[in-house]
């Protein structure tokens, strides 16, 4: 993945609320550039859900019902603990 | 840069319409445009169905009476109140008497309402509702489960991807533009992906960029919540109004905002100082911790400030729910547990959460009527409006009511759209020529940063900033602390005049974006500090401490001198006052009375 797309996926990582906005904090700061091409590409699907469905699925009220997805998502939950 | 180098160096784009800010007020501004066959442009730092108007749970107000009966009048009533009697009444009343219009046609847009079995709108009871003039609770509340703000924002966004309005999403606005007259011309906006710099010219222009509360530490607001239509109007000599009235929640998570339900307090929660001590019972010795919200912040505010706070700042309370039964915790406090493990890295089973009171929402802004034309003086400013949290119309007044935020979007993004449309029909077809004046002022700021190889570090900068709006003009307020904040913040502004950054790419350069939104911040920061040291009376959102309850002035307000709004203008941190509207346009006026509940 280019520079470009990196820095478009860590823009669009700020959020409508502000609980994602702070799990996901730490996520991108340690996590992110980490990530494989196709990880990378894993995240940019979480962050086409909706701010509300998203954050059920880090808080853990509810599991994201695609497997690829929700397993990205308990890395962002990890990475606030 | 020349002017004639500007000129030929930037794009221009020109639309007759143009919205900056894509959450509640500017989709619904959109809508009435794109559908009267407007050339309409949106610009939007963010996709818009991620706009902080997602964060709305609480619902829409309208006395549309489909479980009992309600009247506007009484809607008014209550807001009037609420506002502390600083709320404009024609404006109040424009609003009361639309809410059933506009959110019948929300529900005709496709708004998932809740129901009755009728199949009527389902309405729910809230904090501040009441019929016949405060007599009893009425049931007002008309709520998309607890995600009215969200489905609210997808109905609008997709309604105008109907109706072809032009989206340009992950823009940045930087300055307005305005003419030798003062005349509204558009924008300067920045495309995050390219650094690209292009004028959005249009012969009307809305502001629709939503509140700034993140200039407190604590804020429950999402971090694009910058207040960048405030920045740019504060920096075109437009005033900001009321910018000493915010909300504040009393106990949200110190450090993150995110808050702690009052039911904790009601399940036996405790505050506890720096020494342990259980200070409630000294400020309300019958309900203590369950005293309401305003008497529980001046608590919390007064410990910290009398050197109580806890932590290595001293900034902030405890919350103690140790001495709970885990299983209660666990069944009746659920998530927050939780919340206090990730945002306060506390297990409240074990150790007390950090709180403080939070901030949650503006009630000041850009200076409007209730057509969303911005006002200057006696006069409309041309080709200027505003709508939503960056507007102050004024409606809420001191104090907002609940519900009457989502409502607000919906009433004044349609009228705003509905004045521009007649100010579009009557302007010149032709566009008039760029000036340039402002344009190179937007040009230079970004030049500075991209040239500027010293100075202070934008993260320091907003964090010293926060720290003093949060300690000197937080949820209760003191004299002294006024009036050192006012040098403080002023301090802190040449530090935000003087950021550097390290990283100068070209491609969605987060760290410029930042120092951008900082530098609109501060312009909100400062109009806060100012006014609220300027206003020697508590009202509403407002509480000081020299404000003394007195048969005169009961709660402290002193509405001799007093009932008129405060307005701020950047360029010399002028203040000026206008009259608060008592006037409604069609009934009574709501008259002047003690604020009790």
């Amino acid at each position: 993945m280019d520079e470009v797309e990196f820095k478009r996926i860590v823009w669009r990582s700020r959020r409508g609320l502000l609980e994602l906005d702070l799990q996901l904090e730490r996520f991108v700061s340690d996590v992110l550039p980490t990530l494989s091409e196709s990880e990378l590409a894993v995240y940019e699907q979480v962050l086409m859900l909706p701010d509300w469905d998203f954050l059920e699925y880090v808080n853990g009220k509810s599991v994201c019902p695609d497997t690829q997805l929700a397993v990205m998502i308990a890395r962002i939950s990890a990475a606030q603990q | 840069m020349s002017q004639e180098s500007t000129k030929r160096a930037i794009p221009v784009r020109k639309f007759d319409a143009l919205i900056v800010g894509a959450g509640g007020a500017g989709l619904r501004a959109a809508l009435q445009l794109s559908e009267a066959g407007v050339k309409t442009a949106v610009l939007s730092k963010v996709f818009p169905t991620r706009s902080h108007t997602v964060a709305a749970q609480g619902g829409v107000s309208a006395s549309l009476g489909n479980s009992e009966p309600d009247h506007w009048t009484w809607h008014m009533y209550d807001t009037v109140k609420g506002s502390d009697w600083l709320g404009d009444q024609d404006a109040i009343e424009f609003m009361c008497r639309e809410a059933p219009k506009v959110v019948i046609e929300l529900e005709h847009f496709g708004m998932p309402f809740d129901r009755n079995a009728d199949g009527t709108i389902y309405q729910r009871p809230f904090g501040g509702h009441m019929s016949n003039f405060g007599e009893k609770p009425v049931r007002r509340a008309c709520a998309a489960a607890d995600r009215t703000g969200h489905a609210m924002l997808h109905a609008l966004y997709q309604r105008n991807v109907r109706a072809n309005t032009q989206f340009f999403v992950e823009w940045m606005a930087l300055d307005m533009i305005r003419d030798e007259n003062g005349v509204v011309q558009g924008v300067v906006a920045m495309e995050m992906e390219t650094s690209e710099i292009v004028i959005f010219q249009a012969k009307a222009t809305l502001f629709a960029t939503g509140g700034a509360g993140r200039i407190y530490s604590s804020s429950t607001n999402a971090f694009i919540n910058t207040g960048d239509g405030l920045g740019m109007a504060a920096r075109a000599g437009v005033p900001l109004e009321d910018m000493e009235f915010w909300q504040f929640h009393p106990t949200g998570v110190a450090g993150a905002g995110v808050l702690i339900t009052e039911g904790v307090r009601g399940e036996g929660g405790i505050l506890r100082n720096s020494n342990g001590e259980r200070f409630m019972e000294r400020y309300a010795p019958n309900a203590k911790d369950l005293a309401s919200r305003d008497v529980v912040s001046r608590a919390m505010v007064t410990e910290i400030n009398e050197g109580r706070g806890c932590g290595p700042n001293k900034d902030h309370v405890l919350l103690d729910i140790t001495h709970l039964d885990p299983e209660v915790i666990m069944s009746k406090l659920p998530g927050i547990r939780e919340i206090s493990i990730k945002f306060a890295g506390v297990d409240p089973i074990k150790a007390p959460i950090p709180v403080v009171p939070t901030c949650h929402y503006q009630m000041g802004g850009i200076p409007t009527n209730y057509k969303g034309e911005v006002v200057m003086g006696d006069e409309t400013v041309k080709g200027f409006y505003a709508a939503g949290e960056c507007a102050c119309a004024s409606v809420h007044g001191a104090n907002r009511l609940g519900t009457n935020s989502l409502l607000d979007l919906l009433v004044f993004g349609k009228s705003s759209g509905n004045s521009m449309i007649e100010f579009i029909k009557n302007s010149h077809e032709s566009f008039p020529e760029v000036a340039l004046k402002d344009v190179e002022r937007s040009v230079a700021r970004v030049a500075r940063l991209d040239n500027q190889t010293t100075g202070s570090n934008v993260n320091e900068a907003r964090l010293a900033m926060q720290r003093t709006m949060q300690a000197h003009a937080g949820v209760f307020r003191f004299k002294d602390m006024l009036a050192e904040g006012v040098a403080k913040i002023l301090e802190v502004e040449k530090m935000v005049q003087n950021t550097v950054i390290t990283d100068k790419s070209k491609t969605f350069n987060t760290a410029r974006l930042e120092a951008l939104e900082l530098e609109n911040l501060i312009e909100v920061a400062k109009a806060t500090m100012i006014s609220a040291n300027a206003r020697t009376e508590s009202r509403g959102a407002h509480v000081r401490d020299d404000a003394i309850d007195s048969p005169e002035q009961p709660n402290g307000r002193d509405d001799k001198n007093w009932l008129k709004h405060s307005l701020w203008f950047s360029s010399d941190n002028r203040l000026e006052y206008k009259p608060v509207n008592l006037t409604p346009l069609t009934v009574d006026s709501v008259a002047l009375k003690t604020r009790s509940y």
